[in-house]
């Protein structure tokens, strides 16, 4: 068994080559409170290497509608943090998979920011990203999450400075978060992304250089992966992700579809 | 005692903050920055000052209302009349500070979210004052309650975006429009209506209100040669009363109380009393008081007022509420319509309800008070908007309509 800290580092040690690594957003308790332990462990056997695990938040203002949609079911079906925390305690009996809980700073703080730390780590969570919080305001959760040993993730924008994203890798840990466009979050036309990433990830390769950088938003398909990571370490897939999901749910075929889609999100369309 | 809030992290105490993505970030840093030269350049000051002089209407008039105090027959009660504003209310007093402020920043793309549709109004006002395109979020429900509003915007040239999400109200309107300036970030300005949103929205609506309070003092002063004992006015986010309160703050002997909507009641879940009902969070870019359940999902808030049930509120008053320096109370539906009608019958002023929860609260004010003493309400808004809610509300009352 590797130690906690360590997990996220490892998948980005370990890769070979020109191996992209890919990190799955997925909400907890969508789309029920069952196939969230299911779903991480189908997505680490299609090629998942992070998995970012969405804590619902009734009104997250960074989303857009597809998340927003499954924000809103997961709560309706229940989800609570100690839930959450119990998810990633099933996923620890057999795997290894980094997880992330991702999502907004309220619920945290309504759940106490220490007890949160100290009650993720020990379920076997790996690291946080907590998009309302940036740095300005992240000495509400930062010490303690360190004290606990857990990464914190900041993100890049677009319109971050240079010396902004220098902070932002100096106080990071883990990866970098990489938005690659200016917007909510949502799959859209590949060709959109790749207009206005080349730029930014020039300058994001400039100034981010302690950590791992991970690109996301928007990306909905392996072509799309392939050509807006092709400068960085891996992707990020969310909205597309619970778009297919939303598809065939509740299909009986619906997971074995979501796992193809998994598998041709990382290695593309293998014929034969 | 100096009052300095807030911080230079846009704190107030405990609360206030930004937390925002990080696409707002550099938003928010050119925006203070912008801000805080315009409150030293005195041709911005001047024009701002110039066109709430000959535009919106001010100074407004602080009326004495003689039959509403010989009804209670205690302390002397004045009004200040913010409803004789351009657009019936406060809020152009900041609509036309932010625009000003999004003219000078080079944006030339304007939103806003409104409730009660009040700011929404007067931001649309200002922008057609000036030429700019305006989008105004609001919720589907409030765009049913304040059909004259959605009417008078439109017709002001604004596009006005019906929101379906959540409780379609003030609250998941701001999520939209908040998703908007996310995405539209570089050439779109926010014109938030309310002391609310991360820094330095909070003090930047403060300050484009505090011409309320600074009048108020000054024509009392002309009136009756004294600073008034009690400051009363109704809070929602807490615009009206923030800039009634501010210029009164370090005045130790006045003492200012906050009016909450308790809607069917403070004890129950049809409420929107954030202060005395709720605990500290972060919601649309601050922190401070929230409606939240014990998971920290955000909970609808009730009242009969569109301008009011919001489930948090401004991060000064939450800081003002802890500190004691300005009391809040909670007055429901019930109560907030009964004084629509007591107002309207002794003063001949309409009150919007949002104001009318303002006046409830003299009913439990005034018998603690003496004949020498002055009670300042903020007639923050006119009734004109709400003459559906209010006609349906008495006719429910009186029973169905015969015939």
């Amino acid at each position: 068994m590797t130690t906690k800290s360590s997990r996220i580092q490892n998948v980005f040690d370990n890769r070979t080559g020109e191996e992209k690594i890919m990190s799955l957003f997925i909400t907890a308790g969508y789309p029920d409170l069952e196939s969230t332990v299911d779903l991480i462990l189908g997505f680490e056997k299609n090629g998942a290497d992070l998995i970012e695990l969405g804590m619902p938040f009734s009104d997250p203002l960074a989303d857009g509608p597809t998340i927003q949609y499954a924000s809103n079911v997961a709560i309706k079906n229940g989800i609570t943090m100690k839930r959450i925390f119990d998810m990633v305690r099933a996923v620890r009996k057999e795997s290894d998979i980094p997880i992330i809980l991702m999502g907004y700073i309220n619920p945290v703080i309504r759940f106490g920011v220490q007890d949160f730390c100290r009650e993720a780590a020990e379920a076997g969570v790996d690291g946080l990203i907590i998009p309302d919080a940036p740095l300005e305001e992240s000495s509400i959760i930062s010490k303690e999450a360190k004290d606990n040993g857990l990464d914190i993730i900041y993100l890049v924008a677009p319109n971050s400075t240079d010396e902004r994203m220098k902070r932002v890798d100096a106080q990071s840990s883990g990866f970098v978060y990489c938005v690659s466009v200016t917007g909510v979050t949502g799959a859209r036309s590949g060709e959109e992304v790749a207009k206005s990433v080349e730029k930014f990830i020039e300058r994001v390769k400039e100034n981010v250089k302690i950590n791992p950088k991970l690109v996301g938003f928007g990306i909905k398909s392996h072509d799309d992966a392939k050509m807006i990571a092709r400068e960085t370490d891996g992707f990020i897939v969310g909205s597309a992700l619970i778009d297919a999901i939303r598809k065939d749910y509740p299909d009986q075929e619906w997971m074995a579809n979501v796992f193809a889609f998994v598998k041709e999100l990382k290695y593309g369309n293998i014929e034969g | 005692m100096k009052y300095t809030a807030p911080d230079k992290k846009g704190y107030f105490g405990k609360y206030g903050g930004k937390f925002v993505p990080e696409i707002l970030i550099p938003a928010l840093e050119e925006l203070e920055e912008a801000y805080n030269e315009t409150q030293n350049d005195p041709v911005f000051q001047k024009e701002y000052h110039d066109l709430l002089q000959e535009y919106v209407g001010r100074p407004t008039k602080l009326t004495y209302a003689n039959r509403l105090t010989d009804h209670y027959g205690r302390a002397k009660i004045y009004l200040k009349r913010e409803d004789l504003c351009h657009t019936g209310a406060h809020k152009i007093n900041n609509a036309i500070g932010q625009l000003l402020l999004a003219m000078k920043m080079g944006k030339n793309r304007i939103i806003a979210e409104t409730g009660a549709g009040q700011h929404g109004v007067a931001t649309a006002t200002a922008c057609a004052k000036f030429g700019f395109d305006c989008v105004i979020y609001m919720g589907a429900e409030d765009m049913e309650r304040q059909k004259l509003n959605v009417d008078r915007m439109r017709l002001l040239g604004a596009e006005v975006r019906s929101v379906e999400s959540g409780s379609k109200t003030l609250k998941d309107a701001t999520n939209e429009a908040i998703r908007d300036w996310v995405t539209n970030v570089e050439n779109t300005f926010y014109i938030i209506g309310s002391v609310v949103g991360p820094h330095p929205y909070p003090m930047m609506t403060r300050n484009f209100h505090r011409v309320i309070g600074e009048e108020t003092k000054s024509q009392l002063q002309k009136m009756e040669a004294r600073d008034p004992d009690y400051l009363i006015a109704c809070v929602g986010g807490g615009s009206n009363a923030i800039g009634f309160f501010y210029p009164f703050i370090e005045d130790e002997n006045v003492k200012m109380i906050g009016v909450e909507a308790a809607g069917l009641g403070a004890d129950t879940d049809q409420t929107a009393a954030t202060l005395t009902k709720g605990t500290p969070g972060v919601l649309h870019g601050s922190m401070s008081y929230l409606l939240h359940d014990t998971e920290g999902q955000i909970q609808l808030a009730h009242s009969i007022s569109a301008g009011l049930d919001y489930p948090g509120i401004g991060p000064e008053h939450s800081f003002l509420h802890d500190t004691k320096r300005v009391h809040y109370y909670g007055v429901t539906d019930q109560q907030a319509m009964n004084a629509v009608k007591l107002v309207s019958e002794t003063e001949g002023i309409i009150p919007a309800i949002e104001t009318a929860h303002a006046f409830a609260y003299l009913d439990t004010l005034m018998p603690l008070t003496q004949r020498d003493e002055i009670v300042v309400v903020n007639c923050s808004g006119r009734g004109d908007k709400d003459m559906k809610t209010i006609s349906e509300w008495f006719r429910n009352q009186q029973g169905p309509a015969e015939g």
